[in-house]
């Protein structure tokens, strides 16, 4: 119920920063549409931990800019393989062990790894995540083993 | 003030058209589909993420719409940055049990395939067609293989 | 400046469409359109800015909306050849 209401105002700020009109019918409509939608998705039972992660906000206030200085850190590593003159890759698969203990964790760890160019996650089983890196030597794991601490903490759990 | 925050976009801008470019032509030169992902991961966070951040810079020194515009902005880049790690792995997956085995180094120095451009394997057009049944390396297609002949028979 | 932006997104997307044509297999160029259309987002919204008009941003939102969706829907064309058949756990295929 409180996540509903999470969602319902998180509708109606969207709507409102949107549409910029705050005149009465307009705000009306707002108030209409949101509580439908917000009944609507309560209804199919689609209002849960892993699609309205909430609890996650004052935790991701610390993680987030972390994982963008580690992209544009990835970024310039990358740039620097593409403009050399001979391009000299290596990639190969390895594999990390993740040590999260939900499914909303692995999410947000697989994709953190995604997003930082050099490494894509290319499937993930339990908690075995199959990693494609564009040069193996520079994968040695260090900055995946912290990344992995850190998603653990954002999730709230104590790093295993 | 004014002039600093003027430098401020131009140097975003500047920044983000580099890796931008640089992603790009990471996607003509790198020798298969799944290094490619690398430099096309690089304009989609960077490159976009920069550019974006620079007409941010630029909506909040013009000072008119502080609402409007910087939160479409975020929005945008927020919705770049969540979907497309998303995307990527999707595509990669669907590499991976489409049969397209990884451009490795150990691969093209041993001469199997003609190496440069054309990633091994996928001298087929269209996946999911006639070409065998072939495990990605690694053990990774674990459990997959049985998809590469339903493709084939639907 | 944006008209240098707006001038090196075009040079970008061109870099990209060559390997959309060029590319081996099917998502090389599946890879190459959903890069496309990311740079495409990111052009609409310079070009919101070098024409003046913001409103170009609300475009940019549906664009990168409809641009994941529909590389999510090519891709389980390509690997499912049906874009009703769910995919299960084990990865194969429903019907």
């Amino acid at each position: 119920m409180n996540r509903a209401l999470w969602l319902w105002g998180i509708l109606f700020a969207v709507w409102l920063l949107l549409s910029g009109h705050f005149e009465t019918l307009f705000v009306i409509f707002g108030l209409v549409t949101c509580t439908v939608a917000v009944w609507v998705s309560v209804r199919m039972g689609i209002v849960d931990r892993e699609s309205l992660p909430v609890h996650l906000i004052g935790r991701a206030v610390g993680y987030v800019p972390w994982l963008v200085w580690e992209v544009f850190r990835s970024n310039v590593r990358v740039a620097r393989i593409i403009l050399s003159p001979r391009i000299r890759v290596d990639p190969s698969i390895v594999h990390f062990r993740a040590s999260q203990a939900t499914d909303l964790g692995r999410f947000i760890y697989a994709n953190s790894i995604t997003l930082t160019p050099g490494t894509v996650t290319t499937g993930v089983t339990g908690d075995d995540m199959e990693v494609h890196a564009i040069v193996q030597s520079e994968i040695d794991g260090s900055e995946e083993n912290d990344m992995n601490r850190r998603v653990a903490v954002l999730e709230g759990k104590d790093p295993r | 003030m004014d002039m600093a925050l003027t430098v401020l976009t131009w140097a975003l801008l500047m920044a983000g058209t580099f890796f931008l470019l640089t992603g790009a032509l990471g996607m003509v030169r790198l020798p298969d589909v799944f290094t490619r992902m690398h430099a096309a991961g690089m304009t989609d966070t960077m490159g976009a993420g920069l550019i974006l951040a620079g007409l941010l810079v630029h909506a909040l020194s013009a000072g008119d719409q502080l609402v409007a515009v910087p939160v479409r902005l975020l929005l945008i880049l927020g919705f770049l940055w969540f979907t497309s790690p998303i995307a990527t792995h999707a595509t990669a997956k669907a590499a991976l049990s489409g049969g397209v085995r990884p451009f490795t180094l150990a691969g093209e120095q041993s001469g199997e395939q003609s190496g440069g451009v054309s990633p091994p394997g996928g001298s087929g057009e269209e996946p999911g067609g006639a070409r065998p049944v072939t495990p990605p390396g690694d053990g990774s297609g674990t459990g997959r293989s049985g998809e590469e002949q339903g493709g084939a028979s639907s | 400046m944006f008209a240098v932006t707006a001038a090196a997104l075009l040079v970008a997307m061109g870099l990209a469409m060559c390997r959309a044509l060029l590319g081996p297999t099917a998502y090389d160029r599946v890879l190459a359109l959903n890069n496309i259309g990311t740079k495409t987002v990111v052009l609409i919204a310079v070009l919101g800015f070098l024409s003046g008009r913001p409103d170009f941003l609300d475009l940019a939102i549906a664009y990168a909306l409809i641009n994941f969706i529909g590389t999510i829907a090519v891709l389980k064309y390509i690997e499912y050849g049906d874009l009703g058949a769910p995919s299960r756990p084990d990865g194969r295929e429903a019907n």
